[in-house]
């Protein structure tokens, strides 16, 4: 991915800045191609965008911003661009030329930021993106006449399109040879001299040079992230002359902060007029009226659950098969290679190890690419800000905004992506609590376990008629489980770690449009390499790391014996496996019902009696395993702690189970097969499992399970962090490795006391 | 008035933004100035947020930011 074109000249470095839905980051693709980097700056949660292009013989880099309406920086993430664009951020260097897109339908708002960028002195080109919507609006641009007050290229563009790429390239490779230019300056002397008092304050009580950029923001920007930071090591005198300044001024009619605003729209409104036109009454045009239905009261509602569920089903019946076949082709794989080598601990490691582990990471691989292909598209289509705006007061509850409903919805099919999403929430507490409670939503790995348990020790119940089962009572309730459990979670979040005032909502609902498809795959190709380059690796190390523990230090040489016998056992049953195999389809499939099921099962019978032999064998080698697990690090180490779950219900076998699935929790199933002798080759629909769970005793002869342990393992498993694929993502967006730390010790200390409280609970509810 | 008050399909003449804090800064950042011409176009399903038309483009602010903008209704003269 990371790809830098060769530079003949000295490179160049440009940074793109814009309002949200201008379509930059469209533009951005448009102009770089594939030549383009992804990362972060260090200690924020900003995405450090970089790309690369080459144009007559200049090789430029392209800083992509985060959107934003103004460059008055409020947050620890705005200062981000605003020293970017100063060339303070040391990653960056310093910047040659500006390039600002702005919205051409909504012309008047967008030059507020470009003011504020023409402040810098930069040599600048305007780019006016979406000049199709403006057309069809009726809103006439005359872009030379808009370009000649400026002082500045302003080029009509359609981005998606790919229209005028060539000639925005050419303007930018010239912006970047230009010399500074003035900056544009609306603001009355009194101000700028006010500044430079400030300036020399400041340098003498830090002894150290602020840029008069900076310094002038320190005035306007009342209670912003620059009065923060550079007030924080001598507040008393900065502020108090900070205050002096906001006061000679507002006596001069320069009120800060309202006073910036006023002129930047006044300026504005000037250099826009007689350069454009708008109807006088806003055409009708179609979007208005979806928008009106989409925004309904009930209609609006309706559509959007529909569009959820739509988004849902078509993962489930896109992605599932997708899944299956990954899991199918990683168990194929490793059958392939491990018949190629011997026995041994090299053969367990390819296969157990790093096959098992690059599985674990592919099988995510189509939930990922479903989910973002629809969140681009509804993104790219403009209906997410409308999701936000629908959802908004639910989400105010538990003290979030309607931005974080769709990444925690979509943290119901896994956690990754929703957790990936969460980059459409520009604040950052509110992102933050977003990240830290996404993997509480129940995802579909969690169903597996809850199928097992329920399936194994609730009684089959039902009322009404058999429409109301117990089964489906306890699955729906351990769905919603988790999510329930996350809305004091987010709100604890809220008051403590992420304390503050409530961020704005004000958010602009961007007019509708037909996506383009090469934005929505680009975009879906970022997330999906990002996931597997950065959080796969770390996921093969885990699976391997589990695989040591759990192979080592025993001697394997007896079911290395074994396993040769097997595969000698196979081919000379070779015969009798496939009849059985094609028998026991014909049985599942019905798929002639002329075929008499007795006559199959008499078959498939004297099969099983023939193929006897075989099956000794794999009782032999699933006892065989049982002890290897019990003898390995892993096992021992689930006896030494076996008195931490006790309290829980749970046996060491247990313990170590759910031990093996911190990397990945559907695992659980398999490693249980293996602990009670079944081989690892079981589901949560396997009868043997079933009944195993069901018969397995304590030393005394006291049954291991029983159904508050059931729920206690549920409960568990519905609030632990077991899984290293979400852990290394949350490590990936928030840019620091403590969150990820963080998340994982306070949902395993919420998995256990809940799975505590539940057995508990539980077992004073039934003893009663 | 305030400008959550204002009717469906109304219009109004923005008086002011009341506040300094980030909230009052980011309404006029958004274009919410003195004098402006603002309308109301809709209310979310659950009564908040309220989406408004200004300068020509939609905005969405929910009851307690619509509260701190004073407005002058103003009489349709289309009607």
């Amino acid at each position: 991915m990371i790809e830098k074109v060769p530079s003949k000249n000295l490179e160049r470095t440009v940074a793109v800045i814009g309002n949200p839905n201008t379509g930059k980051s469209t533009l951005f693709t448009a102009l770089t191609g594939v030549h383009s980097q992804i990362g972060n700056y260090p200690g924020v949660t900003v995405e450090k965008k970089l790309g690369w292009f080459e144009f007559e013989g200049q090789s430029i880099r392209l800083v992509d911003l985060p959107g934003t309406y103004s460059l008055s920086p409020r947050t620890i993430d705005e200062m981000v661009s605003v020293d970017v664009l100063l060339g303070r951020q040391p990653e960056v260097g310093q910047i040659d030329a500006v390039v600002c897109i702005v919205d051409a339908s909504n012309l008047e708002r967008n030059l507020y930021v470009l003011s504020q960028v023409l402040d810098l002195g930069l040599p600048t080109v305007l780019v006016l993106n979406m000049w199709d919507v403006a057309q069809e609006r009726g809103i006439q641009i005359n872009p030379e006449e808009l370009a000649n007050r400026l002082g500045i290229p302003a080029i009509p563009c359609e981005a998606h399109r790919r229209k005028q790429i060539d000639l925005i390239r050419s303007e930018i490779v010239k912006a970047s040879h230009a010399p500074k230019s003035t900056p544009l300056d609306i603001f009355p002397e009194a101000f700028h001299e006010e500044g430079r008092t400030l300036q020399a304050e400041f340098q003498q009580f830090s002894n150290q040079v602020l840029p008069t950029y900076l310094v002038e923001r320190l005035i306007l920007d009342v209670g912003g992230q620059l009065e923060i930071d550079l007030t924080k090591p001598n507040p008393e005198q900065l502020i108090s002359r900070l205050k002096e300044a906001r006061e000679r001024l507002k006596a001069l009619q320069f009120r800060v902060p309202n006073i910036e605003a006023k002129l930047r729209y006044g300026w504005s409104r000037q250099i826009l007029n007689g350069v454009m036109s708008v109807p006088e009454k806003r055409p009708a045009v179609a979007t208005d009226t979806l928008d009106r239905w989409l925004t309904h009261r009930f209609w609006g509602l309706l559509a959007f659950c529909l569009a959820m569920f739509i988004v849902f089903q078509s993962i489930s019946w896109a992605a599932q098969p997708l899944m299956k076949f990954c899991e199918f082709g990683q168990k194929q794989v490793g059958e392939m290679i491990g018949s190629l080598l011997p026995f041994g601990p090299f053969r367990s490691l390819v296969v157990d190890g790093v096959i098992a582990g690059v599985g674990g990471i592919l099988v995510f691989l189509p939930q990922i690419c479903f989910l973002f292909l629809f969140i681009a598209l509804l993104e790219d289509c403009g209906y997410m800000a409308r999701a936000a705006f629908l959802m908004d007061k639910l989400m105010t509850k538990v003290g979030l905004s309607g931005k974080s409903f769709v990444p925690l919805m979509s943290s119901f099919a896994c956690a990754i992506p929703g957790i990936m999403a969460t980059r459409t929430i520009e604040n950052r507490r509110d992102r933050m609590v977003t990240i830290l409670v996404a993997p509480l939503m129940s995802c579909s790995a969690r169903a597996p376990v809850y199928w097992l348990m329920v399936a194994a020790f609730f009684p089959s119940i039902s009322w009404a008629g058999g429409w109301i089962t117990l089964h489906g009572v306890m699955l729906f309730v351990m769905t919603f489980f988790g999510a329930v459990v996350a809305i004091p979670i987010a709100w604890l979040f809220k008051k403590t770690l992420f304390k503050g005032e409530t961020p704005p909502f004000v958010m602009e609902l961007p007019s509708y449009k037909v996506p383009s498809p090469r934005i929505v795959l680009h975009r879906v190709f970022d997330r999906a390499s990002a996931f597997v380059m950065r959080a796969g690796t770390l996921i093969l190390a885990t699976s391997i790391l589990i695989w040591g523990a759990s192979y080592f230090p025993s001697d394997h040489t007896e079911e290395q014996k074994v396993l040769t016998e097997i595969r000698q056992a196979e081919s000379t049953f070779a015969r009798e496996l496939e009849a059985k195999e094609q028998l026991s389809l014909l049985r599942e499939n019905h798929s002639h019902p002329n075929a008499p099921q007795a006559e199959i099962d008499e078959r498939l019978a004297e099969l099983d009696q023939r193929l006897k032999p075989l099956h000794d064998l794999f009782d032999t080698r699933n006892k065989i395993s049982e002890q290897l697990l019990a003898n390995s690090f892993l096992g021992r180490f689930g006896k030494i702690i076996e008195p931490v779950v006790k309290p829980l219900g749970w046996d060491w076998r247990i313990g170590v189970g759910v031990l093996a699935s911190f990397p990945a929790r559907e695992v659980i199933v398999a490693t249980l097969g293996t602990i009670y002798s079944l081989g690892g080759d079981v589901d949560e629909n396997s009868q043997g499992l079933q009944s195993a769970l069901q018969s397995a005793t304590w030393p005394d002869g006291r049954p291991v399970y029983s159904i508050p342990v059931a729920i206690s393992i549920m409960v568990f498993f519905a609030l632990c962090a077991q899984c290293a694929s979400t852990l290394m993502v949350i490590r990936r967006e928030t840019n620091h490795w403590g969150w990820a730390a963080f998340t994982f010790a306070y949902m395993t200390t919420l998995a256990y006391i809940g799975a505590w409280v539940a057995y508990v609970a539980a077992s004073w509810l039934l003893a009663s | 008035m305030k400008l959550h008050e204002l009717q469906i399909g109304q219009r109004a003449q923005i008086v002011e933004v009341g506040g300094e804090d980030g909230i009052a800064i980011r309404l006029m950042e958004m274009g919410l100035t003195d004098g402006e011409e603002i309308s109301l176009i809709g209310f979310a399903p659950l009564g908040d947020p309220i989406e408004f038309l200004i300068r020509g483009y939609r905005l969405s602010l929910r009851k307690t930011e619509a509260e701190r903008v004073e407005v002058t209704a103003l009489v349709d003269s289309k009607l």
